[in-house]
């Protein structure tokens, strides 16, 4: 990685964490669990890095630790797509309770 | 995600914008073989599919941890893998970003897991200590942040690197061991911090942008998470980590005199307090999610809106062992969301309050919080049911919460103690106010 890369890698991380800031602290308390799972299952992008390693064949070692990676991250994001999907459609506004 | 209407748009979003991401990767230029890949997915799929289908939504808490762990694990291999790739010759940039990646994945994975494991009950939840800990395990995250800064500075030397990740999955388990069950809304959401900070050093790594990205997201709201957690106990976070809370503190002020005695009261005394009161608010807590009586309570709302009462629900920040644990119970339930209130909106009401209804919470509600300055919760923002008229704790026995304080709220005069199972005693109760 040059040092242009760097810097720019840096920039992207600096404004990734001030927009994080903004939109985190705008979430109520009442979606807290829901906002955990679903960057619980953001955070399950390291499958794009587990996806890399698996398939360029660099070596053997490379390729089984890529697949477990693969394995892991995909049971993340999945798993945390559903659950958080799940639990956002129990959330509802009182006329919509009654009708049920 | 600012609101219940706009956030499940926004998570089909996210997740529409994660499957371009990996369907980008796919046909990244270094790929060759998709087998492994594909196979990876599939049985990751079904998996992850599994748990998010079957999952009973009171153990969500533990799902959440087991989770983290699986996130954490592959950031940490695939940091591995990198460095075995490169034979431990890797640039000294590169290798910083390395670094971290695989310690911060590695104990977030050990940590996650024993997160899990005392949520599941296969742990004791008490905090687990011993003499000198702190230095233990301040010397242990010493050694190995030197070996990363030596790793950095000379690189190449495989034993050394592998060391450290064993350290490192150490490390995890001695974080989370001195850490009590009612912490675990910290915890959890430091955990997702770190989950998420070592995607984001993948991304450096590997220089790609939307691992960059989206790790920075989730780590910072993580972070922000556990300091909003950490602020509703009135604690730093140094606190959390390093106070054993329940065990040394509770020990010296604890023990202190019992006022009074608890007053029993009767099944059929408080239904009918409930069928004219003008206003009850629920308390729940962790006791309800154990109990699993979220539905109970929902029912025992129904019956005294049909007969006029005022129903509301004050959920305090950390009641539950996630942040935001209790609202999802509660929607379960089908419980609107816009009766559930938080700790601001609802503590003015209490006075007006007729029946307040606390239900396997402890902590929350103790009034020592705010009356007792030795107490070591002192200061932390409570929700002050001892406000209302009257007050009702649902309890499974007289024994004391997680923290092992006693609570003065139960000596009080206002208080009546209904002693058993919450959701059968709820089920009991909606009866005798259909009856009343």
């Amino acid at each position: 990685m040059s040092t242009e890369t760097l810097i720019s890698a840096l920039y992207v991380f600096a404004l990734a964490a001030f927009l994080g800031y903004q939109v985190i602290s705008r979430v109520p308390p009442l979606l807290h669990t829901p906002l955990m799972s679903a960057t619980n299952a953001i955070s399950g992008i390291s499958l794009v890095g587990s996806i890399v390693t698996a398939g360029a064949r660099y070596n053997t070692v490379s390729t089984i630790l890529g697949f477990i990676a693969v394995v892991c991250s995909t049971t993340n994001v999945v798993g945390g797509f559903v659950i958080t999907d799940r639990m956002l459609k129990m959330f509802r506004r009182k006329e919509l309770v009654k009708k049920d | 995600m600012s609101h219940p209407e706009t956030a499940k748009r926004g998570m089909h979003l996210a997740e529409f914008g994660m499957l371009m991401a990996i369907i980008g990767t796919l046909v990244h230029h270094e790929i060759v073989t998709w087998v492994w890949i594909i196979t990876g997915l599939a049985i990751g799929s079904v998996v992850g599919l599994a748990m998010g289908v079957w999952v009973p939504m009171t153990a969500m808490p533990q799902r959440t941890a087991l989770s983290h762990a699986f996130g954490a694990f592959a950031a940490a291999l695939v940091g591995i893998s990198e460095f075995w790739k490169h034979q431990g010759h890797v640039p000294t940039i590169i290798m910083s970003a390395l670094g971290f990646e695989v310690m911060l994945g590695a104990l977030t994975t050990t940590g996650s897991l024993l997160a899990f494991a005392k949520l599941q009950g296969l742990v004791r939840g008490t905090p687990m200590t011993y003499k000198g800990q702190n230095i233990f395990n301040m010397a242990l995250l010493a050694v190995t942040a030197g070996i990363f800064v030596y790793l950095v500075v000379v690189p190449g030397s495989m034993p050394l690197f592998f060391t450290m990740v064993g350290l490192a999955f150490v490390f995890g388990l001695l974080l989370v061991m001195p850490i009590g069950s009612a912490d675990m809304p910290v915890v959890m959401s430091l955990l997702n911090s770190y989950a998420g900070l070592a995607s984001a050093a993948t991304g450096f790594v590997l220089s790609n942008k939307v691992l960059i990205i989206a790790g920075t997201l989730d780590g910072f709201s993580g972070f922000i998470l556990s300091i909003l957690m950490c602020r509703a106990m009135n604690r730093s976070m140094t606190n959390v980590l390093f106070g054993a809370f329940g065990s040394a503190a509770a020990a010296a002020a604890g023990g202190g005199e019992q006022q009074g005695s608890m007053r029993e009261v009767g099944l059929e005394d408080i239904a009918t307090q409930l069928a004219y009161a003008n206003k009850v608010v629920f308390v729940p807590g962790y006791g309800l999610a154990t109990a699993q009586a979220q539905h109970a309570v929902r029912e025992l709302a129904e019956v005294l809106e049909k007969r006029g009462v005022t129903v509301k629900y004050g959920i305090h920040p950390v009641a539950g062992r996630m942040p935001g644990h209790m609202n999802v119970l509660l929607a379960e339930a089908n419980v609107p969301y816009s009766s559930l209130y938080e700790l601001e909106q609802i503590n003015p009401e209490f006075p007006t309050t007729d029946v307040a209804v606390v239900i396997g919470a402890n902590d929350v509600v103790n009034p020592d919080a705010r009356d007792n300055p030795t107490s070591p919760i002192a200061g932390m923002p409570i929700l002050e049911v001892d406000r209302s008229k009257s007050v009702v704790v649902l309890k499974r026995g007289q024994g004391k919460g997680f923290s092992g304080l006693e609570n003065p709220l139960f000596f009080k005069p206002v208080t009546g103690m209904l002693y058993g199972d919450a959701k059968d005693t709820l089920t009991r109760l909606v009866q005798a106010v259909q009856h009343a």
